[in-house]
């Protein structure tokens, strides 16, 4: 075995030790730990990546050299180095480019803390993305709710706790449900490891007895993760959680942590379900039909919102609308459209978080439209990575956003029965994005009554303007020259078949 | 059908402890009893599982007299997993006591609902 293969596990590790080491370091230390870490994270994935080109196939890791099915495994091909990676640059991306805010939100005492729950954060989003155990995703699931909610509280205004108790509620909700379904899985198939766990549920399918218990457990898990993403109509926690929180942990909490959940869903859905039992069950229709419904739901609720950060954060509401839809719409082309669209989500909406803070700051902190009139020209800067983040959102060509909707499309078109809703939710969730981000995009490059202030400079805000360059590069680079990474998805999905 | 249900003793009952668990946490409005529902649903799930490691007439898995032949014990993988379990569900419990008592000192009150009729009150105050 290649020294590449123990990298999944020394990054985790390496995250947990960084975690422990940063509680005892100061702000600034602890600031660099994470960043080096997440770079760190970012340099073995893409290690790891290479290593599952060259073989072409996956690598089952055994921890402690236990044999099945007693002992605990990770698993890797391309998509979980290649999400790692990506995750740990949007990571990376979060707390640089929020880190003013980070001074201006937190007190001085808690600072280190913070990047304590990023490290943390870091280390539960890859043993999501690497574990073939699915109790050990339990565990770490539980690990990110905690990690989660301390990066979301750590801000101390009224309005961040009552977020953080809304926020808990659905998240341990959703894990009390995967538990008590992967107790009930362990209970009919004995195992926990994901191959031996498919190769036991297709067994019980096949036998034709005892399907509803089985199909009660893949529910309960189904439906657990679901929660904790925040599909509707399980997302009303979205707009309290990102809007009150500090942007950096916003951008995080959207771009990231929900998007572990749905990877680890996908996750079970090939190698624990079953493709063929999963689309058998009826639970995708379910889902298509959630995701659907979300996308136009979550648009119209973003439309009507007053308040630039609750905008954002309930477009996220739609975009996991248009995730779930491809989990739902059939499992090649489907869920190649949903791996795609979780990376561009990744990439956008913490950019529109991060600049959507620069935008506000430099209208006086007042988060509501009125007071954003004009704002792009007094932050440049931020008015431009925003106006990028909003075109990828519609899904301009030149962006990830179009890619995006050019798979689902393309999904939808080898179905019969979905075509036209699939097409028609497209149009309607498209048009009604294109309305409130060009509303937005109007306002704030509103020249009317501006008031002649001095632009806050590119060179003033220098962690912003890298943050943004990584994102807006990321973005443009993917969007103009996706065929290299739509064809790694692929080679990815067709290894874990 | 009642001799399926007895045979289903324990999955009837842990399934029956984590729907009180359950609605406690999803629909009680005070903060402490959500909390106490918490523990229902996760201790419900801990139960189921450590039941499925009994195996009647074996013994516990400590080996105490030299014999280390697996066929005299009971499983013990899933205390294992309810010792994880029972861990993790002590650091959320403490995180949800953490948050509580923040809300508390703020608002005087446990009562969700009224707590955010306050909050919104407060945020009408600053616009």
């Amino acid at each position: 075995m290649s020294f590449a293969a123990n990298l999944p596990l020394f990054s985790i590790v390496a995250c947990l030790i960084c975690a422990a080491l940063s509680s005892l370091l100061r702000e600034k230390a602890a600031a660099w730990v994470t960043r080096i870490l997440a770079l760190a994270v970012a340099a073995a994935a893409a290690a790891v990546l290479v290593l599952a080109l060259k073989t072409g196939q996956t690598t089952t890791y055994r921890m402690g050299h236990y044999p099945h099915p007693w002992g605990n495994e990770l698993r890797f091909g391309i998509l979980e180095p290649l999400f790692s990676g990506v995750f740990a640059l949007v990571l990376l991306a979060c707390t640089v480019g929020g880190s003013r805010e980070l001074v201006r939100d937190i007190s001085r005492s808690k600072r280190s803390l913070y990047y304590v729950m990023c490290d943390l954060l870091l280390a539960t989003l890859l043993a999501l993305l690497y574990t073939n155990d699915v109790f050990t995703g339990y565990v770490f699931i539980e690990i990110c709710t905690i990690a989660s909610c301390g990066i979301l509280m750590i801000r101390r205004i009224g309005r961040t706790t009552l977020a953080a108790v809304r926020y808990m509620i659905f998240s341990l909700i959703g894990s009390g449900l995967f538990l008590i379904g992967v107790v009930f899985l362990y209970a009919q198939t004995g195992h926990l490891l994901m191959p031996n766990l498919k190769a036991a549920i297709a067994e019980i399918w096949a036998s034709g007895q005892s399907r509803t218990p089985l199909m009660i457990a893949i529910c309960l898990m189904t439906l657990g993760l679901c929660i904790k993403s925040g599909l509707f109509p399980f997302h009303y926690w979205m707009p309290d959680t990102y809007g009150y929180a500090t942007p950096c942990s916003s951008g995080i909490l959207s771009g990231l942590v929900s998007k572990g959940y749905i990877f680890l869903l996908i996750k079970l859905i090939l190698n624990v379900f079953g493709r063929d039992v999963f689309y058998a069950s009826g639970i995708q229709n379910v889902l298509y039909l959630l995701g659907v419904v979300g996308m136009v739901v979550g648009s119209v609720s973003a439309m009507r919102e007053n308040d630039i950060f609750r905008m954002v954060a309930f477009s996220s509401a739609a975009q996991i609308g248009y995730i779930y839809m491809g989990i739902g719409l059939s499992p090649e082309l489907g869920i190649l459209a949903s791996l795609f669209h979780i990376l561009t989500h990744a990439i956008t909406k913490p950019l529109l978080f991060l600049s959507a803070s620069g935008l506000v700051t430099a209208s006086g902190g007042d988060k509501r439209f009125r007071a954003l009139l004009g704002a792009a020209h007094r932050n440049p800067g931020a008015g431009f990575a925003f106006a990028v983040g909003s075109l990828s959102m519609i899904g301009l060509p030149l962006t990830m956003g179009f890619i995006a909707k050019y798979l689902f499309a393309f999904a939808a078109f080898r179905e019969n029965l979905r075509l036209v809703p699939t097409l028609l939710a497209l149009a309607v969730s498209t048009v009604l994005n294109a309305y409130y981000f060009t509303r937005t995009l109007i306002r704030i490059f509103n020249t009317r009554d501006l008031q002649p202030t001095a632009p806050v400079r590119l060179r003033s805000q220098p962690h912003f303007a890298l943050a943004a360059a990584l994102l807006i590069g990321a973005n443009l680079s993917l969007g103009i020259l996706a065929q290299p990474l739509i064809t790694l998805l692929r080679k990815g999905l067709a290894m874990v078949l | 059908m009642l001799d399926s249900l007895w045979n289903n003793r324990i999955p009837a009952a842990a399934v029956l402890l984590f729907a009180v668990g359950f609605t406690t946490l999803l629909l009680h409005r005070n903060l402490l009893k959500k909390i106490i529902g918490l523990n229902i649903m996760d201790t419900a799930a801990y139960l189921f599982l450590a039941s499925l490691g009994y195996i009647a007439g074996r013994k516990p898995p400590i080996i105490t007299d030299g014999n280390t032949d697996p066929a005299a014990y009971a499983n013990p993988l899933p205390a294992g997993l309810v010792l994880t379990g029972i861990v993790v569900s002590v650091s959320v419990t403490a995180l949800m006591l953490a948050l509580t008592l923040r809300l508390y000192r703020r608002y005087h009150t446990l009562d969700l609902d009224k707590i955010y009729m306050m909050a919104r009150d407060e945020q009408e105050d600053e616009t």
